[in-house]
This record gives C-alpha cells, structure tokens and sequence, in this order.
C-alpha cells in the first residue's frame, strides 16, 4: 500500500504536463480559437481547480468564453514546501462565460512526516468537483463586481491518517461566494483588480486531512481574499490570503498567503510562480515554499 | 475627400492653422492629457486607423461593420476619441445608444472590438498606461452599446 501510490500519481502529473507542453507545443491549443473575454479574465487555475488565483476561487471564469462562446482550461499546480509536497492536476469547462464545472485531483506528499511516523500512507489524495455559476456583474464593466456563487464537492481517497488525527468526514462540499473587479488605469495608470470570496466550509487544510473534526465539526465562515495589479497586459503580480477553520485538536490551522507573479504570454498558455506560506501543517510549522502552475486554456 | 486635400494646397495650409489653433485651445484647457500622450490629432487618427483594419480583417465581427460608411466612422470615431480624451473637438455624431441600435452587440462582439482597439494601440508602441487610460475613458460607453 504505501509507497506504490506516490509515484503512480506523479508520473500522472509528469505525463499531464508533458501533454499540456506538447498539445501546447504542437500548435494543436492554438488551433483552437480563443474566445473572445480579453487576455488574463479568466485569472489561473486555483489549487482546487477553479478559476482564480493561486489558493483562492474568483468570481471569474475558466478559459476565455465570452457570451454564447465555450471556455475551457486545464492546469497543473506543484507546490514544495519546507516539509510537504502538493500536486494538484484538472480540467475545467465554462459556458456562456456564466457558469463553470471542473474536476481536479490534489496529492499531498507527507515527506517528512510520513517517514518519521511510519505511517501507513505516504502521501494523501482528494478528488474536487466544482461548480460556479456567475449570478451579477461584470468584471470590468458597470458598477457592480462580478458575482459568483460556487460549491466544491470534495472526496478524500485515503482516509486513514485523517481519521487518525481526528477528522470525522471523508467526504463533504465547500460553499463560496466571490466578487472579483478590475479597475482600469488604477495607481500608476495600471489595472488593479480584487478579489473577496467568502467560502462556508469544514475542510482541514482544505481537505487533505478530511473534513471537520474532534474540536469542531460544524462549517464556519471563511474569509479569503486577493489583490493584484498588471505590469502591462501580459504580466500581473499580487497577493493572496486564505483564512482556515481550526477542526482538530492535533494540530492548529493557520490562515495560507502566497504572493504571485502571473504570466499570460498568449490566451493559450499561462504560468503562476508564487511564494507560498501555509504556516502550520499537520503540527509542522511555519511551512513555506514554492508554487508553480501551468496552464493551457481557450 | 483625400484627394481633393491633396490636391489643393490651400486648404491643406487652412486645415494646418486649424489644427494648430485647435491644439493651442485644448493646451489652454488643461485637461487634455490624454489626448497630448496619445499623439494628438495624428495620433488620435493613427489609433483608429489601425483599430479599422484589424476590425476589417476580425472575422469575429467584420459583418457588424459591412454596411457601414467607412469614411463618416473613420471621422467621428477621432472625433469621439479626441472630445473623451480631452481633445479640442465636440463628437457630432449620434450617440452610442442609437448608432448601435438594433446591431445586436453582445458581449462576445464588445469584447472583440476592445482586444482589436488593444492589439492597434500596441502595435504602435502606445504606452500601456496611456491604452489603459483610454480604455477607461471608453468602459462607461458599454452599457449603451450592449444589447443582449
């Protein structure tokens, strides 16, 4: 069991990547026409697979469909921290630029922990569907932000050492609301955008290690937030913030930040490098690292 | 229209000290910033006129545009562009609401006509914070253009 599980779903990761290089490589992305939302609308692709920023969903949607157009984009997210690793890979699909299904599988890496417990799995695995359906506003125009309301169905796949540490389910659903703005010729003449999203949920660290738990076992309010600016219409750099429960007696939660630069060479290919902080983890604390995420979208 | 100016040295003079003048008025006012980092008149026209060809060459689009009297756009597209810029020039052309009546412009069309506008002002190396002032200059017209 333990073990033979890691490198099956790397190599999934590696293959992932190679195809999204290769189909990206080959022509065959640009072949397929862009929709017509403006370069970058639809952000990245957060950790859970939604349209967003790095760790937090946006009111934005995936791809680049606009009104009666067909959005879609896949990514995959690696982030090394000090004593943990996270693969995050997915697919998602946008219609109408009004509404957002995707399908993402996150792996974390125990590393550390892992080896010094000996414990049964050496890495923890989750499956989210999510949904967004963008319900007022516009991004850029008129007076309101964009609004979206969204839900992330989150399944845990290896559910032993949760359980161990005091989570009570394997399986449970996130609900958020987002607003998200981008002001044009902000300070410095360039375009700022925010983002707000408050998400009602349980999900400890969100949900690789389950949902609710021994101290706690009812959803809370959480906030989460991001900030950016465009350098120029190819480049933004911001800053996120994502506010956790604390379910577990084990071990406290705390809030994840990162700091991002986002790269969207073409409508086609995009990349986000991040400094991330995920403070305590499964009683590790001050975790830090790295995040790097690619994605191809239309 | 082109051609007689070319051909009629005059007027080209008489357009000249008009256009200077025009120029001098706009400084005077002070508010013309953006029309002066955009080029002025020249580069107003610059402007629109690459942003006409890419919407002729957007097949996105270009059937908005098939019965449309490119000269009179050219014109009071500059003349809409230079009065929202702070340019010595009043738009004397209908309003948004009513020239794109019954066009049928949504928002993958709005959207297409912005990335066309984008595209010709980087492709004459206009700053972006100049593009990104215009561009908010032009956002509140949106909501007259869209129908559906």
């Amino acid at each position: 069991m333990s073990g033979g599980r890691r490198p099956r779903a790397a190599s999934l990761g590696g293959v992932f990547v190679a195809v999204l290089l290769a189909a990206s490589a080959s022509g065959a992305i640009e072949r397929l026409a862009a929709g017509s939302r403006l370069l970058a609308t639809g952000g990245g692709t957060q950790v859970e697979g939604q349209a967003g920023g790095g760790i937090v969903p946006w009111a934005v949607m995936a791809g680049y469909g606009s009104s009666g157009e067909v959005g879609a984009s896949a990514f995959y997210t690696h982030v090394e921290l000090d004593d943990y690793a996270l693969d995050a890979l997915g697919v998602a699909v946008s219609v109408d630029n009004r509404i957002e299904f995707s399908l993402a599988r996150q792996q974390l890496d125990l590393g550390t922990l892992g080896d010094a417990l000996g414990l049964p799995d050496k890495s923890l695995r989750q499956d989210i569907l999510g949904l967004k359906l963008r319900v007022a506003g516009d991004l850029i125009y008129g007076g309101l932000p964009q609004i979206a309301a969204g839900l992330q169905f989150k399944r845990h796949l290896d559910f032993g050492i949760p359980a161990a540490v005091g989570a009570v389910r394997r399986r449970d659903a996130d609900f958020f609301l987002a607003a998200s703005k981008l002001w044009l010729a902000g300070p410095f003449d360039r375009n700022v955008f925010a983002n707000a999203t408050l998400r009602y949920t349980r999900a400890n660290q969100g949900g690789l290690l389950g949902f609710g738990g021994d101290r706690d076992d009812s959803r809370d309010v959480m906030f989460e937030g991001a900030v950016g600016v465009f350098l120029n219409r190819h480049v933004a750099v911001g800053f996120e913030y994502r506010q956790q429960p604390d379910n577990l007696r084990f071990s406290d939660q705390d809030a994840w930040m990162d700091a991002f630069v986002g790269v969207f060479p073409s409508k086609h290919v995009s990349l986000v490098a991040a400094w991330a902080s995920l403070g305590t983890v499964a009683t590790l604390d001050g975790q830090q690292g790295w995040y790097l995420s690619l994605e191809v979208a239309f | 229209m082109f051609h007689r100016l070319r051909r009629c040295p005059p007027l080209r003079a008489a357009l000249f000290v008009l256009v200077l003048l025009g120029g001098t008025a706009g400084t005077a006012r002070g508010d013309d910033d953006l029309y002066q980092d955009l080029g002025g008149r020249p580069g107003v026209g610059a402007v629109v006129e690459a942003f006409l060809f890419r919407l002729a060459d957007d097949a996105r689009i270009n059937h908005h545009f098939a019965e449309t009297n490119v000269v009179r756009f050219h014109d009071k597209l500059v003349e809409l562009l230079c009065e929202l810029t702070g340019g010595p020039c009043t738009y004397s052309g209908d309003s948004m609401k009513l020239t794109h009546a019954g066009m049928g412009i949504d928002h993958a069309d709005f959207n297409a006509v912005v990335e066309n506008l984008v595209e010709a002002m980087s492709g004459l190396g206009i700053a972006t914070g100049v593009q990104n002032r215009l561009l908010a200059r032009l956002a509140p017209l949106h909501a007259d253009i869209i129908e559906r």
